[in-house]
């Protein structure tokens, strides 16, 4: 116990340390907090936890055998991760995806961007004390995973019960100006007012061509970020039905780069240049030019960069993650600060971290 | 295709040059996206000029990256986003080795805080004037720092058995 100076004259303050196996906190983040009775003084997070050096591991892999690493950052957001690696190294490469494959990339990233939507949704309402809600969001995610396998179809259906209300309204409020001067991006940085979106602003892999909109709120409390979540469900539906209408049954999805992409299997058994090819390219690797490329896309939770670097070997010279769990979480102790102790549950679930993605 | 929108990327160097003549060692264009390395001494205050007088208002990324062994070895690349223009610019400068120091930007875009102590913790980088310099994914007493090229992926040291009970050496 400390004595502190606080706004209602001098106090005793406790430690008290949350996490990191703690079930509110989402995974393996600890939170020291500096207790005036249930008003937080001061917060310190303290990550790592699941550190597990995947920027390192990818130095040592080609570049397509890193992908496998990238599913392992944002869990939640497996598609995602691989899409800002992929459009980091073609972009490296200066290669140019057929309209097909960019299409169902966007339906891919959607439905992932709504699965994920849901496992925050369900998980935040067991934090709030709502059980079902929970198993009504896993029932739908499970048919979304179905999609996954099949890749075709869509079924998607929200039910949410607002029983938690009261405990997300003007609690966990940031302003505008903060949340950009904290590089906050996603839903946290919309409910603060500001419609900034990677696929509205820098638009990849044909965004442009979609109609849809981006939510925003002014309350910038953990209910806005919930309602800016919610109504996100939706435009990531909109998003989807438009690649449907537009995919075309036929066309091809691979890129025609040879030393590249691997040879088609008809191809790679009949034509000796092409299991040249497919041996080099197995063995040995592609090599981009010398230079460097910073990609970032709109994940579920913010913005998801990739940077890579190229020293023109088969390997990446360095390959950066700009993980926005992580740069999100840097405004946790600024959300937190002044509030009670159960809030503190209220702010980790609406900003929606993955700590994959926050230690990776 | 150029992502740096309406305010083109040699604006932003010729800006910078008109407010200080050194601001500006190199421009680099490659696939679309522009780099304008500025001196070491002068990074802090490039990108002040930046956030008050150009717009940059929004810190995207800070990363780094070692070029072992070649010197100076370190790269610091800051991704800004201009949210008003639609505009991205990196801002990139160079350290060597030997004095792996540079000025901290958490005074210019407190977001940089996580991003400088993550760069501090991997690769050893320091930040001078970072409000709390400490690592913040590995361990307070890990030694040397793991994104450095000179330190191996596998094999650095053997793993302690001692910790396991049943398993004393």
């Amino acid at each position: 116990m400390t004595t502190v100076e606080t706004a209602t004259g001098a106090a005793k303050t406790m430690v008290l340390n949350m996490g990191p196996q703690h079930p509110s906190t989402h995974g393996v983040l600890r939170v020291a907090l500096e207790l005036d009775g249930e008003t937080i003084v001061k917060a310190v997070p303290d990550l790592g936890y699941l550190h597990t050096g995947i920027e390192k591991s990818c130095e040592h892999k080609t570049y397509s055998q890193a992908i496998t690493l990238t599913d392992r950052m944002d869990y939640l957001n497996p598609l995602g991760n691989n899409l800002v690696y992929c459009l980091a190294v073609e972009k490296l490469l200066g290669l140019e995806v057929p309209k097909r494959a960019q299409y169902i990339r966007v339906m891919m990233v959607e439905l992932q961007r709504i699965s994920s939507h849901l496992v925050w949704l369900g998980t935040h309402a067991i934090d709030m004390g709502a059980m079902s809600v929970f198993l009504y969001c896993f029932r739908e995610r499970e048919e979304i995973l179905k999609i996954f396998e099949r890749f075709a179809g869509q079924r998607m259906m929200t039910s949410y019960i607002r029983i938690w209300l009261a405990r997300l309204q003007n609690v966990g409020k940031i302003k505008l100006e903060d949340a950009i001067a904290y590089s906050m991006s996603g839903p946290t940085l919309r409910a603060a007012g500001l419609a900034h979106d990677n696929r509205k602003i820098f638009p990849y892999s044909s965004y442009e061509e979609f109609r849809f909109d981006v939510p925003t709120r002014t309350d910038s409390d953990c209910f806005g970020r919930y309602m800016v979540r919610v109504a996100e469900i939706r435009e990531s539906l909109k998003i989807v039905e438009q690649a449907m209408a537009k995919i075309t049954d036929q066309g091809p999805i691979r890129t025609e780069a040879p030393g590249i992409i691997p040879p088609e299997r008809e191809k790679m058994k009949t034509e000796m240049e092409a299991l040249i090819y497919h041996f080099k390219i197995f063995t040995e690797g592609f090599s981009p030019p010398p230079g460097d490329a910073y990609v970032a896309i709109e994940s579920p939770r913010g913005e998801l960069g990739c940077y890579i670097a190229s020293d023109g070997s088969p390997k990446p010279l360095r390959c950066h993650f700009r993980a926005p769990s992580f740069v999100n979480l840097q405004a946790l102790p600024r959300i937190i600060e002044g509030q009670l102790l159960a809030d503190v549950i209220a702010c980790i679930g609406t900003i929606d971290i993955v700590l994959g993605d926050v230690d990776r | 295709m150029s992502e740096s929108g309406g305010q083109s990327a040699n604006v932003v160097a010729e800006q910078l040059r008109g407010w200080n003549a050194n601001a500006v060692s190199e421009v680099i264009e490659f696939h679309g996206e522009t780099t304008i390395v500025v001196p070491r001494e002068l990074l802090r205050a490039a990108a002040e000029y930046c956030r008050a007088n150009l717009q940059f208002n929004y810190l995207s990324d800070a990363t780094s990256l070692d070029r072992f062994p070649i010197e100076p070895r370190f790269e610091l690349n800051y991704h800004l986003v201009s949210i008003p223009n639609r505009s991205k610019i990196r801002l990139r400068t160079r350290v060597s080795g030997a004095d792996p120091v540079v000025d901290s930007v958490v005074p210019v875009w407190p977001g940089a805080g996580w991003m400088e102590r993550e760069i501090y913790d991997l690769m050893g980088i320091r930040f001078n004037g970072h409000p709390d310099l400490r690592r913040i994914l590995l361990p307070d007493d890990w030694e040397g720092h793991p994104l450095r090229r000179d330190y191996p992926t596998e094999g650095f040291r053997d793993v302690p058995a001692t910790f396991l009970p049943g398993f004393k050496k």
